[in-house]
């Protein structure tokens, strides 16, 4: 019943047997030990555990690791390189776009795909953009500005202030 | 959440995926993007013993305008027609439905035949395909049928595609003159099912006359439904207030919503009544564009 698949994730292939049923999420934390792309609800609503799958962002709780077969997968743990951390992370960082970080890296990754599609994006883009994503801490102003701060960087443009916003 | 195990076969060919489905009978399944049928496994509602995954069957993802119509092939991504210019310039009810369905994340995986062949009224784009008057394309190992959308669904996940056969391309008959169609649902957080959704799709001539009207229902019958006493209500007309007022009414009146945690049967008729009246002033406003 067992079936070996080969899965390569950020750069790396991974091979292993494993049941068909075995979902991507449990693949990439289980067999590939990489536990940074998270499970949280575990029904394709909250994003937590996006990735890109040959870089489109994907719910890999919702995909069986045997579909994945043979494709190239990016975690958060793929997204610095040797330079530094990816401009999304700098942006993340700097704006305080997270508290408790546990919808980070599934945020990280769908707005990577979101500026690869749409390098400039409005803010109703960005919204939009990550609907497929849930965040409890933050309310989401700073993570739009996280996104906004990544696009501006990608596009080597003036970064925007990363001061608060107070509202009165 | 782990589904239940079965076997799991990525055939090459539409051929030896219909071989498989047949020599398997009803314990396989088809596997397009997955994206309803992954999460019923992993609540055990379904429990295939095999799953025949069509993602390495060439051929099945495309959108064209050929033969007066629009062709989608049945493993066509719901992102592929939002991101299509060509379609949403000639159709752009389908970047009107592609932003209700789900999330990004999801429409990247989910596909348009997938949505259809699920058979499940809360889907959305039955309603748009009802609206556009669609036929659909079902092979088997004996060869090719079509089945139009009205004969489509026959239940609750149940459709025209039987035991052997597999759903392959939507057609869409493109018009000549002046048209203009539209869909929008009420949902109560992004990505949810519909509490109610519309889609209307009309075809004018040349001094503004309703020549022909579709009007597709999400979520609010047994089976996607055809408004078809508000369709009648609208040909022959200028589409005009009394006309569209009509056609809201008959709506609201002719679907069976049931009471759920969405709201109540009464709630939903007046969703109903309030999206088609919007629905047929925007295809309107399209039309005349």
């Amino acid at each position: 019943m067992k079936k070996q698949v080969t899965i390569n994730i950020n750069g790396e292939d991974y091979t292993s047997e494993i049941e068909p049923r075995t979902l991507l999420v449990h693949f990439i934390r289980e067999n590939a030990t990489l536990t940074g792309t998270h499970i949280g609800c575990d029904t394709s609503s909250c994003g937590a555990c996006t990735i890109l799958i040959d870089g489109k962002s994907a719910k890999s709780c919702t995909i069986l690791a045997i579909q994945a077969a043979g494709k190239k997968i990016t975690t958060v743990e793929g997204l610095a390189t040797a330079e530094g951390p990816h401009p999304l992370q700098e942006g993340f960082k700097e704006n305080h776009g997270l508290h408790c970080g546990f919808c980070t890296p599934g945020m990280m990754l769908r707005a990577k795909e979101l500026l690869e599609k749409n390098p400039n994006p409005t803010e109703e883009e960005i919204r939009w953009g990550i609907s497929g994503n849930l965040c409890r801490c933050t309310g989401y102003n700073n993570i739009v500005k996280a996104i906004q701060y990544a696009g501006a960087k990608m596009r080597g443009e003036e970064l925007p202030s990363t001061e608060p916003v107070f509202v009165e | 959440m782990i589904p239940a195990t079965f076997d799991y076969s990525a055939p090459s060919t539409l051929d030896e995926a219909l071989k498989l489905l047949n020599e398997i009978g009803d314990e396989a399944k088809i596997l397009a993007g997955g994206h309803s049928l992954i999460p019923m496994m992993k609540l055990r509602f379904a429990e295939p013993e095999h799953l025949i995954d069509l993602a390495n069957v060439p051929g099945l993802a495309y959108v064209r305008f050929e033969d007066g119509q629009l062709k989608i092939g049945a493993m066509t991504r719901e992102v592929d027609t939002e991101e299509s210019a060509e379609v949403t310039e000639r159709f752009p009810i389908f970047k009107d439905v592609a932003k209700l369905i789900a999330d990004p994340q999801v429409r990247n995986f989910g596909t348009i035949g997938g949505n259809l062949a699920h058979g499940d009224a809360a889907n959305d784009q039955p309603a748009v395909m009802i609206a556009l008057g669609a036929n659909l394309e079902i092979t088997g190992l004996e060869g090719k049928r079509t089945v139009s959308i009205d004969e489509f669904f026959y239940g609750f996940y149940a459709t025209a595609v039987q035991e052997g056969e597999i759903l392959t391309e939507i057609g869409i008959p493109v018009p000549s003159g002046k048209y203009g169609n539209a869909y929008h649902k009420i949902e109560r957080k992004v990505g949810d099912y519909a509490t109610g959704g519309v889609a209307v799709h009309i075809e004018l001539d040349d001094d503004g006359t309703c020549t022909k009207a579709g009007i597709g229902l999400t979520n609010v019958n047994p089976v996607p439904l055809r408004a078809e006493r508000s369709e009648q209500a609208l040909v022959g007309t200028k589409v005009d207030a009394e006309a569209i007022a009509n056609a809201a009414q008959y709506a609201s009146e002719d679907c069976n919503p049931s009471d759920d945690l969405r709201g109540d049967a009464d709630y939903k008729r007046r969703v109903i009544k309030s999206l088609t009246k919007k629905m047929i002033l925007k295809s309107l406003e399209r039309a005349n564009a």
